[in-house]
């Protein structure tokens, strides 16, 4: 089994986002970087289809330098390989989909996990990206994966509820929370990925298709209002909601 | 001449509430950017059913893509209806919800038609016959100007950011024929498990979630009783999917769903920056949390201090009072 995980870094969950000063990007000060959440249950999930049905899996990540700690983390929780598809510029997700599935036309992979998103873009279209771009089958958003011979047979995260999907191999797939509960390092892995150098290869995904003009905080809200501290708060509350804010 | 195509979703036989505001949507832009607006409606026999429907929100131009085999959804199927239509309306504008189903659609569509693609957008301004279109990036912690620089452009729209205007018209059906092979079917839904009734928070208008302080899964039943007299759907902190007491989906923060509803209403829940990155963009939030220094104070509009176990269940009855 030829197996692939994408993965991006995201600025750690905690961080409080400042526009830089050009007005597009984020200042990147103090701002830690980690593995996408979402991206350790897509390494996790290529470990478990390898485990079961044997293979090699390889992380892809497309980035500046500060990507290889993140590439790291992923060798750590047990990846084989890596490869670094490296860019100095700030590329969009049409363009770091291209280099990447260039990669994959002469690789060949069974399976390609991604995260369901990235939680500093939010666009969620990296997987179907590349899928079009392979013409290949895809899976958003799984919550399950069972893969029987070449056969796949998932369920996807939809508007309440799910849906079950059945596609064959290859395959991109999107991993979303629920799928599985990511592995942490072991000392093995962190040893591992201190000597494992990642193959760096050149960027060649082409033009961005969009660019962000304009970087801001939303609009900060005026104070609320404390309505009381007991039972009796309860009636100023729902006349409030139904006469000042008309949301009920 | 150039359009504006609006793929409008349906299940279970009718069109989703995210579609009209879609609909609405595009027949605004349409006008300023002097596009004619089409809905594409893609599916088996039921479609037929739905053209009236769709042409309720100001667009009256109904494009139809039908099979058998289109009434379980197949992604690669879908996405060759909505480009095959795409080009030969020589659509330069396409919207879509950022559903599960939208999303999805917007990332093929945009591969097959070299398009720009910006998702799950907040804002769209069309004034003046330019498109400006405004994304929550950073989960909702800054919002992003994007140029979609392709001629062809693909918007997902956040379901409840944009409201629904009711415009009816006589709508003129035209049915397309578009041609699939193979590969098109090789991804399908074999079946659909729905939460019975179950109200998912991202498509609704007012959401009541609970955090760590329900201290179990049970005592999330007053929170179901406050969001059934509200018509609203319940949610919850990632302390409280951790603990077991909700499931994954109903987990709202920067690691779970980000979310717009009319009004929030946040019971003992401390206000994490994960958390509120998840729906600080709600319209109206209110707090109920015991500790007055709780970080989630600083965004609400309406705070109440005070035990949400009291609070909760009195202000239940007190909205059950008020609707009769
Ligand atoms: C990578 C990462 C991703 C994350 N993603 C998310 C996410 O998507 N969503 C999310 O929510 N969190 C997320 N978190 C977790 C987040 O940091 C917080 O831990 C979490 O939001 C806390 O949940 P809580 O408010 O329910 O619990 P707590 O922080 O424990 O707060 C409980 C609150 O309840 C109040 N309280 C207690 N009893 C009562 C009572 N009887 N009546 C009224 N009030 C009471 C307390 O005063 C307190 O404010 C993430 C964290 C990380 C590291
Ligand atoms: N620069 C990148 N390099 C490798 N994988 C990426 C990159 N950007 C996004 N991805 C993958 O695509 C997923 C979805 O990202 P996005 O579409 O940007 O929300 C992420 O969770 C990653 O798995």
């Amino acid at each position: 089994m030829n197996i692939f995980v994408c993965v991006s870094q995201v600025p750690d969950t905690a961080t409080r986002i400042k526009p830089a000063a050009d007005g597009k990007t984020i200042d990147k000060t103090d701002v830690n970087f980690i593995l996408n959440p979402y991206d350790e249950i897509a390494v996790e999930q290529a470990l478990r289809v390898k485990e079961a049905h044997g293979g090699e899996v390889t992380v892809i990540s497309v980035g500046d330098d500060t990507v290889l700690n993140t590439i790291r983390k992923a060798i750590a929780m047990g990846a084989d390989k890596a490869v670094h598809i490296k860019t100095q510029e700030e590329v969009d997700g049409i363009s770091a989909a291209r280099a990447v599935a260039e990669i994959l036309k002469t690789a060949n992979p069974d399976l390609v996990f991604t995260g369901k998103e990235s939680v500093d873009s939010n666009s969620g279209q990296f997987a179907t990206f590349l899928a079009a771009l392979l013409d290949i089958n895809v899976i958003n958003v799984a919550v399950k994966f069972d893969l029987t011979g070449s056969h796949i047979r998932a369920e996807r995260e939809i508007e309440g509820g799910k849906e079950v999907v059945e596609t064959s191999l290859p395959a991109v797939v999107s991993c979303q929370k629920g799928l599985n509960e990511p592995r942490l390092p072991t000392l093995k892995g962190i040893m591992a990925s201190k000597t494992k150098k990642p193959e760096e290869v050149a960027f060649s995904g082409g033009a961005s298709w969009t660019a962000i003009t304009e970087l801001v905080k939303p609009p900060a809200k005026p104070a609320g209002k404390i309505v009381g501290a007991d039972v009796s708060a309860v009636t100023a509350l729902v006349d409030l909601l139904h006469n000042e804010a008309k949301v009920i | 001449m150039s359009s504006l195509l609006i793929v409008a979703e349906h299940r279970n036989g009718k069109l989703k509430k995210s579609s009209f505001e879609a609909i609405s949507k595009g027949a605004s832009v349409a006008k300023d950017l002097g596009l004619t607006a089409h809905v594409l409606l893609v599916g088996g026999n039921e479609v037929a059913g739905l053209t009236a429907e769709a042409a309720n929100y100001g667009v009256s131009s109904i494009l139809t893509v039908t099979d058998p085999k289109l009434s379980a959804y197949a992604n690669r199927a879908f996405a060759t209806a909505v480009s095959e239509v795409a080009k030969a309306k020589s659509a330069t504008v396409i919207l879509l919800s950022a559903t599960a189903l939208g999303r999805e659609l917007g990332a093929f569509v945009s591969v097959k038609l070299d398009a720009s693609l910006a998702s799950d957008c907040t804002e769209l301004h069309s004034a003046g016959g330019n498109l400006k279109v405004i994304r929550p990036v950073y989960t909702g912690k800054a919002l992003s100007t994007v140029e979609l620089k392709q001629p062809v452009k693909v918007i997902t729209l956040r379901p409840n950011a944009f409201p629904a205007v009711s415009s009816p018209s006589s709508p003129s059906v035209e049915a397309v024929s578009v041609t699939f092979s193979d590969k098109d079917f090789a991804c399908k839904v074999v079946d659909t498990i729905t939460a019975s009734g179950k109200l998912d928070v991202a498509e609704a208008e007012i959401v009541v979630s609970g955090g760590r302080s329900l201290g179990s899964a049970e005592n999330f039943k007053i929170l179901e009783d406050l969001a059934a007299v509200l018509g609203g759907a319940v949610g919850a902190s990632r302390a409280a999917v951790d603990s077991g007491y909700r499931s994954h989906e109903d987990q709202v923060g920067q690691t779970g769903k980000v979310i717009s509803p009319k009004l929030y209403i946040a019971c003992g829940i401390s206000g994490a920056i994960q958390h509120l990155a998840g729906m600080s963009s709600s319209k109206v939030i209110v707090a109920i949390n015991k500790d007055k220094e709780a970080p989630i104070f600083q965004i609400a509009d309406y705070g109440i201090v005070a035990d949400l176990f009291e609070i909760v269940p009195a202000l239940t009855e007190e909205l059950k009072k008020r609707s009769h």
